[in-house]
């Protein structure tokens, strides 16, 4: 069923009777082509991409919850390119140009707000490091914007300009960069991915892989073996618990992010700010909460769930810049475990398995990465080769020496 | 979280620096035939499990010592402390 502007008056005026499941509930069929585990954003747009731009009909998504109980319905919405390295802002730059075309794409309202992003600037040394990141985003065809302090205040006069220890001094802006309705993503591409044959299976988890003489014959699931010319591993945050099964050590650890949101308030924040002093960065929902956060806990952790020294540094963060943020009070707070890789960057490769393959690694930031992650996934796993956006995201980058470390903080997970 | 430390007694997590698994005290042989791959696995490679890890914390704002903690990651719960150099001793790797 197409979702029309039309179609929304005739059902108001047929008393909503005409209106059907937005995906099937199939039962599993005994082999697919493809079979993709993990039914978040990533797996649902690989799916996505996998039956409309590669033709693949014989395709599974295979969730051990429900869809879009993961990271993608736990995230901060924020998408943005603001990458500093070749290996990533193509990428990226590709995400955020799948995102302006998405809606109309998969026709779902995925509520996608280019409100932009700004990330402040509070020294001169941190103003030269955002003038190089904003040129190698104008020459890999983003677009940024160098502001100066009169020119941030005249967007948020809020702000804590004159702070002793953190003056504001500037900003970089990134004005295509906004949020989106994270859980509509899911549904979108779940919606557009059933309409292509894809079969969606949730409360079915993968409880290991069949592998005989190096090669990945199919998934062992709570609902049985589901054969698989192709499996394709896309679980975020269980990613190091998932490939153990497959006897796999990843360059990865799981660690805890968490999250923040205010009562509702009136319109205060047009956009996403980040403070560049420390870890915290905002915007305000639809709703009106203020939507925020900081940083990783710091500990593996698969507990969804984080400790009180990181709440109180987030909220230092938050009354450094923007001190009105102590009036409101806070609704909810929540966590959600992150694939952190070595590097800070993801991993979108084959396995050394025949027929087992790995998306991952995505870090707190892989939610901005959701349409090129899918589309790129697919692209490899329908054709066998990387696409030419992600040919850096591979798993030998590490003994290779090509680590793409935006950060340069080195192989400590919980420092990117 | 609260860290039994073995000297000082009950402390917050918060002092302390989270380097990660405790592995990383078994530095490989740096004379061995398979001594690129072993160093790539030892610096890049983790086990990650949901349950119990063993883990390196640096007591930064404190003692400064290293302690092996051994922790619920799906908990968070606290069910062993010890001194990194102790459990290094054991395993001979330090003196
Ligand atoms: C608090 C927080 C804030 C964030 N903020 C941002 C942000 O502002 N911008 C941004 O770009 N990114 C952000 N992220 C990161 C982003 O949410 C993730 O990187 C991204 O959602 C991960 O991909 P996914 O959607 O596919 O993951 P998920 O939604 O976690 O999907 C993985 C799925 O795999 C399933 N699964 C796991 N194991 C199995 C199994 N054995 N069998 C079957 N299924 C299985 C899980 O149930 C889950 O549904 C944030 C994350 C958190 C937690």
């Amino acid at each position: 069923m197409r979702y029309s502007g039309l179609k929304v008056i005739k059902e108001a005026l047929t008393g909503h009777k005409g209106w059907t499941p937005a995906w099937r509930d199939p039962e599993p069929k005994p082999s697919y082509d493809f079979v993709i585990i993990g039914g978040g954003g990533h797996g649902l747009a690989t799916a996505y991409y996998l039956s409309k731009i590669y033709g693949e009909r014989s395709v599974a998504v295979i969730e051990k919850g429900w869809i879009g109980g993961g990271n993608v319905g736990r995230n901060t919405t924020i998408i943005r390119s603001n990458y500093l390295l070749d290996g990533n802002e193509p990428f990226y730059e590709f995400s955020l140009k799948l995102w302006e075309g998405l809606e109309q794409d998969f026709n779902y309202n995925a509520m996608i707000s280019q409100r932009g992003i700004m990330n402040l600037i509070h020294s001169d040394a941190q103003r030269d490091a955002f003038i190089r990141r904003g040129n190698a985003m104008i020459l890999n065809g983003a677009d940024a914007e160098l502001l100066d302090e009169d020119q941030i205040r005249a967007e948020y006069p809020f702000l804590n300009f004159n702070d002793a220890r953190f003056p504001i001094k500037g900003g970089l802006a990134q004005r295509r960069g906004g949020t989106v309705r994270h859980d509509a993503v899911a549904w979108g591409y779940a919606r557009g991915a059933d309409s292509n044959g894809v079969d969606i299976i949730q409360n079915c988890e993968v409880t290991g892989f069949r592998i005989e003489n190096g090669t990945c014959l199919g998934v062992e699931t709570s609902k049985g073996f589901i054969g698989a010319g192709k499996v394709a591993a896309c679980v975020a945050g269980s990613s190091g618990r998932l490939m153990a099964k497959a006897g796999m050590r990843l360059p990865i650890e799981s660690h805890v992010l968490q999250a923040f949101v205010s009562e509702g308030l009136k319109p205060v924040l047009p956009g996403v700010i980040t403070f560049g002093a420390g870890h915290f960065y905002v915007s305000q929902s639809d709703k009106g909460g203020l939507v925020f956060g900081g940083d990783l806990d710091g500990y593996n952790s698969y507990a969804q769930r984080g400790n009180l020294p990181v709440v109180e540094d987030v909220c230092e963060g938050g009354m450094a810049i923007m001190p009105m943020i102590g009036r409101a009070r806070l609704l909810r707070m929540w966590g959600g475990i992150m694939d952190m890789s070595m590097d800070g960057s993801p991993i979108i490769d084959r396995t050394h398995i025949d027929g087992l393959y790995f998306n991952g690694g995505w870090c707190y930031g892989g939610f901005k990465a959701t349409p090129a992650s899918g589309y790129t996934y697919a692209h490899l796993l329908a054709k066998d080769e990387p696409h030419p956006t992600a040919t850096a995201y591979r798993f030998d980058r590490f003994e290779k020496g090509r680590m793409i470390d935006e950060k340069g903080m080195g192989n400590q997970p919980n420092l990117h | 979280m609260i860290i039994h430390h073995p000297t000082l007694g009950p402390r917050d997590s918060a002092e302390f620096v989270y380097l990660g698994d405790a592995s990383l005290i078994n530095r490989p042989d740096p004379t061995a035939e398979t001594k690129a791959q072993d160093f790539h696995d030892y610096a890049y490679l983790r086990d990650n499990p949901a349950g119990p890890i063993r883990e390196l914390w640096f007591h930064e704002g404190g003692d400064r010592s290293w302690l092996v903690v051994t922790r619920d990651t799906t908990t968070h719960e606290i069910t062993a402390v010890e001194f990194a150099r102790d459990v290094a001793r054991k395993q001979g790797r330090s003196v």
